[in-house]
């Protein structure tokens, strides 16, 4: 039952975010045709790309046939480069979600170690170091650690390269490597967020009775933070991860730009400067989409983890 | 029992961690006065002219012929860039903190005060907000509308709407169960007037603290648009759009990549410093669930 109605919301708010990305882009004043075409076309000119675009129809129309499209994968045609979009994003999320999967898989193992040792080292030095650290990495834009990162190590040091991106089909290992300082740039700015959470997730099980039960029968404290507290400690951890990703998404559009890679992210800011508008419609209904399932994902997985949720 | 035998009876790692508290508040509180200050002070006062472009001084380093962090590509000198730079970063802050608080407050209110299927449109309308993160609908509406830091402001701005709704909302409907709103409501006061008079004040604090993180999310924000090129433009100067132009600039001089991004993360720092520390201070009740 849970899922069935988790997963009606889930359609729900794709509706509703196709709707919100749809009028965005269509009420807001200025003529996309007059926009996309400059100062210096012809009225017949705007005319024919208004009418090639649709634009002449009433609104709810305009809406049916893009949405209609979007639900068979047909995000429509680029009126600039005349090709399709849905092939296009398809071509970039190659670039953007490994780039995701790798800043999150980063942050995971920067953020989990720190908050364990922080939260066993409550309120002593380790944890006041741990507090501060994560401090200042909220504190640091992910653009500005990616320029400092390329300084020191593309410009500085060469280990890696400090832009571009050679495609998965010339070499993987070269492809990765260019993911890297991207994706650590990502990676800092999450890790001071989520060490926090993993914090106090621990503090919070270390205080449950299971713990005291288990410390009871000999184990030592850090026995039983293994043993019993990570696992019920993930279950709050996990839902954050789910929420930090779409910041982590929103976090790619400005690094590929600072990197120079050919992602999702600087799709849109691409069609942001040509006012290339289905395109960044496309795009900016394709991230939502990727992060509203994701977060389906994370309500249907926390159940898995702990039953108890299913029972309450 | 008196303050005194209170404070004896405390552990000493409460009373370290009063300090820690105490240092919070007061190191965001002196970091965000000063950049006030500097903001302040650039209007009548800077080393150099900002914007004056000379070429014989290109790409000095720092401390040379009197400037003291160098200048950049044109000549301009760095410090004054980032002196008046500061305005920019508390203007947008100011702004889209009180363009999410503006409407947001209300909504929050509102679908409190109202309950019902009002308050489940409301709650699922911000979640389908919510949905996109901050900085990619500032960058859909800059790309809707046009680039500049009027924009930029207003985008951010209502891309936190959401925010403040839910923080307002969620605080504002454990205070409407109280007694004092259902007295106020007998003699027959209205929704609107009970949210502002009695409701209002009891939650004043959480929302202060919101806004304190709002505002250091704000001006990241901004520093990101402007990194993008659909901020703020020139010639407003801006430390996000100075990063832009430094990153042209890397091989021959990292130095301008510096300067810019210390005063973002400072001045965030600061704002997130005084927020936590504000938080600590304005309820004592979240310490007693911390320990």
């Amino acid at each position: 039952m849970y899922v069935i109605r988790r997963v009606g919301v889930f359609a729900f708010s794709v509706f509703a975010a196709s709707v919100l990305v749809f009028t965005v882009m269509s009420i807001l004043p200025g003529d996309p045709a007059q926009v996309m075409l400059g100062t210096q076309a012809t009225p017949e000119a705007v005319d024919a790309l208004r009418t090639e675009l649709g634009l002449d129809r009433p609104l709810p129309v305009q809406y049916l046939e893009w949405a209609s499209g979007a639900v068979r994968g047909d995000l429509g045609t680029s009126p600039f480069s005349g090709q399709d979009i849905t092939p296009q994003i398809i071509d970039r999320l190659q670039v953007t979600i490994p780039l995701a999967v790798m800043a999150m898989a980063l942050t995971v193992l920067i953020s989990f170690p720190l908050g364990v040792y922080a939260a066993a080292r409550h309120r002593r030095f380790g944890d006041n170091v741990v507090s501060i650290v994560s401090q200042l990495g909220l504190a640091v834009p992910a653009f500005w650690a990616g320029l400092l990162l390329v300084t020191v190590f593309a410009v500085g040091y060469r280990w890696f390269p400090a832009s571009g991106f050679p495609g998965w089909d010339v070499s993987v290992f070269q492809s990765l490597k260019s993911l890297f300082l991207p994706a650590v740039s990502l990676a800092i700015v999450q890790s001071a967020i989520i060490t926090r959470y993993v914090r106090s997730a621990v503090l919070e099980t270390l205080r449950e009775d299971y713990i005291r039960t288990a410390r009871s029968k000999g184990l030592t404290r850090s026995a039983a933070l293994w043993r019993h507290g990570l696992r019920n400690a993930a279950i709050p951890v996990l839902t954050i991860l789910g929420l930090q990703f779409a910041a982590l998404t929103a976090g790619t559009v400005v690094i590929e730009s600072v990197f120079v890679l050919p992602g999702l992210g600087k799709m849109l800011l691409d069609g942001i400067t040509r006012r290339d508008l289905p395109l960044v419609q496309g795009g900016a209904f394709t991230i939502a989409v990727l992060i509203l399932g994701l977060n389906l994902a994370v309500d249907l997985t926390y159940r898995l983890i702990d039953p108890r949720v299913s029972e309450q | 029992m008196t303050d005194r035998a209170a404070s004896a009876e405390t552990p000493p790692t409460e009373r370290r961690r009063g300090r820690w508290r105490r240092l919070n508040l007061g190191l965001g509180l002196g970091i965000v006065l000063t950049v006030i200050a500097v903001a302040l002070v650039s209007f009548v006062w800077t080393p150099f002219d900002p914007e004056r472009i000379d070429a014989s001084k290109r790409l000095l380093g720092a401390g040379e012929q009197g400037h003291l962090l160098g200048t950049d590509q044109f000549g301009r000198d760095l410090l004054s860039g980032i002196m008046v730079g500061a305005r920019t970063a508390l203007f947008v802050g100011i702004l889209a903190v009180g363009i999410a608080v503006a409407i947001g407050i209300p909504i929050g209110g509102f679908a409190a005060a109202r309950r019902g299927w009002v308050e489940d449109v409301v709650m699922r309308a911000s979640d389908v907000v919510y949905a996109f993160p901050p900085v990619l609908l500032a960058i859909l509406l800059v790309a809707a509308v046009s680039p500049g830091t009027g924009s930029a402001m207003v985008a951010i701005g209502i891309a936190y709407v959401p925010i403040v709704a839910r923080v307002t909302r969620g605080a504002a409907l454990s205070v409407f169960q109280l007694d004092f709103v259902s007295a106020a409501r007998s003699y027959g006061r209205g929704n609107a007037y009970i949210f502002v008079r009695h409701v209002l004040p009891n939650i004043a604090s959480v929302l202060i603290v919101q806004m304190t993180i709002l505002f250091a999310l704000a001006i990241l924000a901004e520093a990101a648009l402007s990194f993008l090129g659909i901020g703020t433009q020139p010639p407003t100067p801006s430390w996000g759009r100075s990063l832009r132009d430094a990153q042209t600039f890397l091989q021959l001089s990292p130095r301008l990549a510096i300067w810019p991004g210390v005063a973002i993360a400072v001045t965030v720092l600061g704002f997130n410093l005084l927020g936590d520390g504000l938080r600590d201070a304005l309820d004592p009740r979240l310490e007693v669930r911390r320990t």
